[in-house]
């Protein structure tokens, strides 16, 4: 059997013909007359497209247009044409929306729509966090939040808390053979692993394959650069590559891991890491991206290494039967090359438990959704009043991201005073010679860059530094 | 009476439902093709050779079309020199240079790509100073306008300021993208269906570039997913593509740009630089003035020229200026052609003299709202009431003007006779508590050292009214059915700012029925011919006079009708309810209305308004140009980050003047929209052209509008009490386009807090966008250190 199964709006769905790359939202468009979900950017940052997509792990909000079909496979969708109740009464959050005259050109409303009542059935009221991935234009968002915040009153409908359990839909879900295999054009079937070890032979015999979990990067090769990777994994099903393990040594973090996961799970032991990761994308992108995708696509503005790099991780890397394990920052080579050979991909990363100092400094133009001018993570340990360890790392400092060697080694072994961060600063003229670009000149950088290291020694002795906590 | 009521939009219940239908929504005809533009890839240069082949090889390709296919075609709404496709030379790395008509959007776009096309590159102008150097310009020189003897007024001033402040372009990001579709009809008709806030322009360059009579083609409009300016002129291009590859192909052909040929091909708000010098008094009043406003057109005239003249008419904004000049340079150059956006030249005048207000306070050291104050027009009330009985209406902090003083004039010679600004500004400081906190802002960041609270009040006077007075017409057409249902139609368009149901709300006040019985139906060049685009604020001013006319001419004739039957006047009759009540008897409205067909009476009229009181002549710079002012008022609070420049908005409090209302709900949404909009031109919103002229923000990814966490943590918006002295539909004010000013207070705010990082000593003249990278240049320097 070659189809891939789910659940439109609680009807059954297998589809054989369809292009692996095709996505969602194209497909709800043409094929099903579904025009609901919209099309803002074919990027995945405005949220017009904004689906409700359950599994067995829950119900999340993801971007109909990078979302390519075969990830869907025995899953429930369900577009804004499917929120209201059968007999016709809106969803709360619908209902809201019109009462709180949250709705003027209505184009980004579906997104909303459809987020919105993820948000609802999940209880998230964090509503500022949880919709930064949906772009208005007309209303300044107030009556949006507003609407947001009347629909928590109500209860979620009955008919969607079933509609969205897994126990209750999955058996709909045709299943036959659980595995999709999707044909379009010439190009070969799309490989859906059953296991990690699954995934390793085939990909050590597949060397030139594009490994797609989120679908959040590559999805833009597709709709922004046109292109048509074959051939292809889609990885995101591996349950033996997901998840966060927790032993007395280490926390191990499995490469599916998506970046939603990993915000609740990394919250108790490194706060200021789970804050980066907060602002990472939107609750749309967290929900399909993963730490390996992070990792593995060698952007120098992504914004786990650094983190990752300042807590001392470890990369474990896997071809075929072979596995190494690599320190994080030694992955990354120069700008567009890693420590990957063809065939490897990325298991898991790795870093020692220790005492929390990690502070992770996300600069951008926009808080929320944007991607960093530069993200510097500061991990500074003091002991007696005397720098003891220091690892510092910078993405979008260089092309890669890249520890400030340089800027450590002024740090150690000296008292932990302002005296002694400022005559580190020099030394970040060593490490880094970065880049003007769209984001921010090579000046501000290097001065913020330089910045963000008196930022966390203030942070340090309790000088209030962080504006998004300062209240009215 | 439906008029005055907070009622929801009228589209609310399809919006949430998904049902809403825009133009790439509408299920096209079998056989329906696709269409994308090749771009150009430089910014100035001859075309020396196009290789087409592989385009006209790609997968689904029909037809490629270059400019000798398409002839002289054209799609500029004012100097008709904006050539569909590249004429030998491009003039913006983005324009289009051929066209691709293929089986679908993505085979058109990926053949797009496959064009092979060199260019012997010639000098690009991409700044002031470039094109300042090679007189690059529309017009023969610049604007001058000029009042007084400003040169003598500053040189006798106690106090002289001096400074620049440059200001940014901004994309309109409307959500949905630009999309059009063409239909051919038999005979070589065309119906067009697209996303424009002018369908009479559409109609109009579609029947050039057809070379039909405009009769020929129909163009509908239901909704648009946003426009804010950025539809007035800019669709022209895909609906004369669609409707030239339709009529070479012979089927239904259409074009919707991605997002990110969307920000590559199409005008963005002017960039301005702004050079200024002012003389003023003791208390920071203005005595004399100059302004140099530069404007970055880019490399069409488009709608530049009144863009530009509205920014010399807001560069008084709330201020008399006794004696000024304004000197406007309408420069051209080699990027996208800067077109209209929500505010259209006056949010860049405005911020010209709002930046200057600043200054002159940090110069004298004086709290800005005391020196925005002393520099207030004359209220309007002062000149209404005699000697001795003038009653006070500023506050403590204003101070009185003689009431026996004649009112002001503003540099253009119109007489400022309904500002309210004295009052509303009183009203404002106090609901927002502004004086004491800007105390409290002043402890709070002594105690501070990396984080610095600032404050500002910034006022909006903005002017309604087309400049181009002819313009300041609208058209309806209304027809009621024997069933008492009512269709509703005018030339206005709805892009998202409630148009649709003030106007509906103005229909059923007339006739005195639900809005239920009112059907909003798709603006429709063959219902309402000849309209002006729905723009400049003016949609439910225009047309919501022209509906109210229309509604009561029917309304008349079915007066008429029943006051025959019962021997009375028709002005016994009364609409009300549903009702058509005459003396002793009442009839439903659908009663009401058979009567009066089988009184052979038509229930089909049109409507027709003209703004009065208008006179401009625009080379003088002089007379009146608008039939009104809006007011309103914003104070801001932001914090910034003295290591980083990150900075948000903490608190804003809104008092703004829509007049008596139409819609009380409606309008606070597009002032807490347009306020956010505001402060997105003015902070996170960056466009960025590199050295070569090449768009480097072209999608979402790169060029940031306010997300959701960016709004005001606290924001309080209320509407001023009161109504327009003009006799404006129900006594409203126009409110689409003025509070995106009040997104001023945002820059003002962020340069206090700059400036709290100083010793008083140096200005902040903190430039826009405010980016965390500019904010941290302002900081350095206010610290002693230089630029970068």
């Amino acid at each position: 059997m070659s189809e891939i199964a789910f659940l439109l709006n609680g009807t059954p769905m297998r589809l054989a013909d369809q292009p692996a790359t095709r996505s969602l939202l194209d497909w709800l468009r043409e094929e099903r007359r579904l025009a609901g979900a919209k099309e803002g950017c074919n990027e995945g940052d405005c949220g017009a497209c904004t689906v409700m997509v359950s599994d067995s792990r829950g119900t999340h909000a993801l971007n109909a247009c990078i979302l390519f079909l075969p990830q869907l496979h025995g899953k429930a969708v369900r577009t804004v044409e499917g929120l209201g109740d059968p007999d016709g009464t809106l969803h709360p959050v619908q209902q809201a929306m019109i009462d709180q005259h949250a709705s003027q050109c209505g184009f980004c409303t579906p997104g909303f729509v459809a987020a919105m009542a993820v948000n609802h059935l999940n209880g998230e009221s964090d509503h500022d966090t949880a919709l930064a991935g949906n772009l208005c234009r007309c209303t300044g968002y107030a009556p949006i939040i507003r609407a947001a915040e009347a629909a928590a009153c109500h209860p979620v409908p009955q008919w969607l808390r079933q509609a969205t359990d897994p126990a209750i839909f999955c058996p709909k879900i045709s299943r036959g053979e659980s595995r999709a295999s999707v044909t379009g054009g010439s190009a070969p079937p799309p490989f859906i692993p059953k296991s990690s070890d699954d995934l390793a032979q085939w990909f050590a015999e597949n060397p030139q394959a594009t490994l797609i979990a989120g679908a959040t990067d590559v999805g833009l090769w597709v709709t922004k650069q046109l292109r048509e990777p074959a051939p292809l994994a889609f990885i995101a099903g591996l349950d033996d590559l997901r998840g966060v393990t927790l032993t007395d040594s280490e926390i191990r973090i499995g490469a599916t891991t998506t970046l939603a996961d990993l915000h609740k799970a990394i919250a108790p032991h490194h706060p200021s890491f789970a804050e980066l990761i907060r602002r990472f994308g939107s609750a749309q992108v967290r929900a399909a991206a993963t730490i390996g995708g992070n990792i593995a696509n060698g952007s120098p503005i992504g914004d786990t290494p650094p983190a990752l790099i300042a807590l001392g991780a470890m990369l474990h890397l896997r071809r075929g039967d072979a596995r190494r394990a690599i320190a994080l920052e030694d992955f990354f080579i120069e700008y567009g090359k890693q420590d990957r050979a063809p065939g490897e991909f990325v298991e898991a990363v790795s870093f020692p438990r220790q005492q929390d100092r990690l502070r992770c400094y996300k600069i951008s133009k926009r808080f929320d959704q944007d991607i960093s001018a530069l993200c510097g993570c500061f991990n500074i340990s003091v002991e007696n009043g005397t720098v003891s360890d220091a690892r510092i790392a910078f993405g979008g400092m260089a092309g890669t991201p890249k520890r400030a060697l340089a800027v450590e080694l002024e740090l150690i072994g000296n008292s932990w005073t302002i005296e002694t961060a400022e005559a580190a600063l020099p030394a970040f003229d060593e490490d880094f010679q970065p880049i003007d670009d769209m984001r921010a000149s090579a000046s501000y950088r290097l001065e913020t860059a330089r910045n963000l290291l008196l930022r966390y020694f203030h942070e340090d002795q309790g000088t209030p530094v962080n504006v998004l906590e300062v209240a009215p | 009476m439906s008029v005055h009521k907070p009622l929801p939009h009228d589209s609310a219940r399809l919006h949430v439902t998904g049902q809403a239908r825009y133009v790439d929504d509408i299920p096209v005809p079998a056989g329906t093709l696709h269409l994308a533009f090749g771009l150009a890839t430089v910014s100035h240069g001859r075309i020396t050779a196009m290789d087409l082949a592989a385009v006209r090889a790609a997968p689904g390709v029909v037809a490629v079309l270059s400019a000798e296919d398409v002839g002289d075609a054209d799609c500029s709404p004012s100097a008709h020199d904006e050539p569909l496709l590249a004429q030998g030379v491009v003039h913006y790395a983005g324009q289009p240079v051929f066209l691709v008509v293929a089986e679908s959007h993505l085979a058109a776009r990926k053949a797009a790509r496959l064009g092979q096309v060199s260019y012997q590159e010639l000098p690009a102008i991409l700044s002031v100073e470039d094109a300042l150097a090679a007189d690059s310009r529309f017009e023969d020189g610049p604007r001058i306008w000029a009042r007084g003897e400003p040169d003598a007024a500053i040189a006798a001033a106690p106090h002289v300021i001096e400074g620049r402040i440059e200001m940014g372009a901004q994309e309109h990001f409307y959500l949905e993208g630009h999309a059009a579709l063409a239909l051919p009809q038999e005979d070589g008709d065309m119906v067009i269906c697209c996303s424009s806030q002018h369908p009479s322009e559409i109609q109009h360059k579609v029947a050039e570039a057809l070379g039909i009579a405009q009769h020929g083609v129909r163009v509908e409009v239901r909704r648009m997913g946003g426009g804010f300016g950025g539809k007035e002129s800019q669709g022209n291009h895909l609906a004369v593509a669609c409707a030239l590859a339709a009529r070479a192909t012979g089927r239904p052909c259409k074009l919707r740009y991605d997002r990110d040929d969307d920000f590559l091909i199409t005008g963005k708000r002017h960039a301005f630089r702004i050079d200024y010098r002012a003389g003023a008094d003791e208390a920071g009043r203005v005595l004399g003035i100059e302004f140099d406003q530069y404007a970055l057109c880019g490399w069409s005239q488009d709608l530049s020229l009144p863009v530009a003249d509205r920014a010399m008419l807001h560069a008084d904004n709330a201020y008399f200026l006794p004696a000024a000049r304004i000197v406007s340079h309408r420069l051209k150059t080699n990027t996208q052609s800067a077109t209209a956006f929500r505010g259209f030249g006056g949010p860049q005048g405005m911020l010209g003299i709002e930046r200057v207000m600043d200054h002159v306070a940090h110069k004298l050291k004086l709290d800005p709202l005391a020196v925005r104050r002393a520099n207030y027009y004359r209220p309007a009330e002062a000149a209404k009431t005699g000697p001795g009985t003038a009653r006070r209406v500023t506050g403590p902090h204003s101070p009185q003007p003689p009431a026996t003083q004649a009112l002001q004039t503003t540099p253009f010679g119109q007489i400022v006779e309904d500002f309210i600004l004295h009052e509303l500004t009183d009203k404002l400081a106090t609901q927002a508590d502004y004086a004491a906190r800007r105390v409290a802002i002043t402890q709070w960041n002594r105690a501070s050292p990396v984080l610095k609270k600032g404050i500002a009040l910034t006022p909006v006077k903005f002017g309604i009214s087309f400049t181009l007075t002819h313009l300041n017409q609208a058209g309806a057409l209304v027809h009621v059915y024997l069933d008492g249902s009512i269709h509703l139609n005018h030339g206005g368009t709805e892009m998202g700012q409630g148009l649709f149901q003030k106007v509906a709300q103005v229909a059923a006040g007339v006739f005195g029925v639900g809005l239920d019985a009112v059907k909003i139906t798709a603006t429709d060049t063959g219902k309402v011919p000849n309209t002006s685009a729905t723009a400049a604020s003016s949609g439910s001013d225009l047309n919501g006079m022209a509906v109210k006319a229309a509604c009561e001419t029917i309304r008349a004739r079915i007066a008429g009708v029943i006051a025959a039957r019962h021997q009375c006047a028709p002005d016994d009759i009364r609409f009300t309810d549903g009702q058509v009540r005459a003396p002793g008897q009442d009839y439903s409205f659908a009663e009401a209305a058979t009567l009066t067909w089988q009184a052979r009476e038509s229930l089909s009229a049109t409507g027709f308004y003209r703004t009065p009181k208008l006179e401009w002549d625009r080379i003088r710079g002089h007379g009146r140009p608008f039939f009104y002012f809006a007011y309103g008022a914003a104070v801001s609070e932001v914090v910034i980050d003295t290591l980083s420049g990150e900075h948000r908005i903490l608190r804003t409090d809104i008092l703004h003047d829509a007049g008596a209302s139409l819609n009380p709900a409606l309008d606070i949404g597009q002032i807490e929209g347009g306020y956010v909009q505001g402060a997105g031109w003015l902070t996170s919103e960056e466009i960025v052209w590199d050295g070569q002229g090449r768009l480097r923000t072209h999608a979402p990814s790169t060029y940031k509008i306010p997300a959701t966490g960016d709004r005001p943590r606290l924001f309080n918006v209320a509407l001023w009490e009161g109504e327009n002295r003009e006799e404006t539909i129900h006594r409203s004010k126009a409110v689409g386009e003025p509070p995106l000013m009040l997104g001023i207070s945002v820059l003002m705010a962020l340069s206090e807090a700059v400036a709290a990082c100083g010793d008083g000593s140096v200005y902040p003249a903190l430039d826009a966008p405010a980016t965390p990278e500019r904010v941290l240049m302002a900081v350095r320097r206010q610290r002693g250190g230089g630029d970068a």
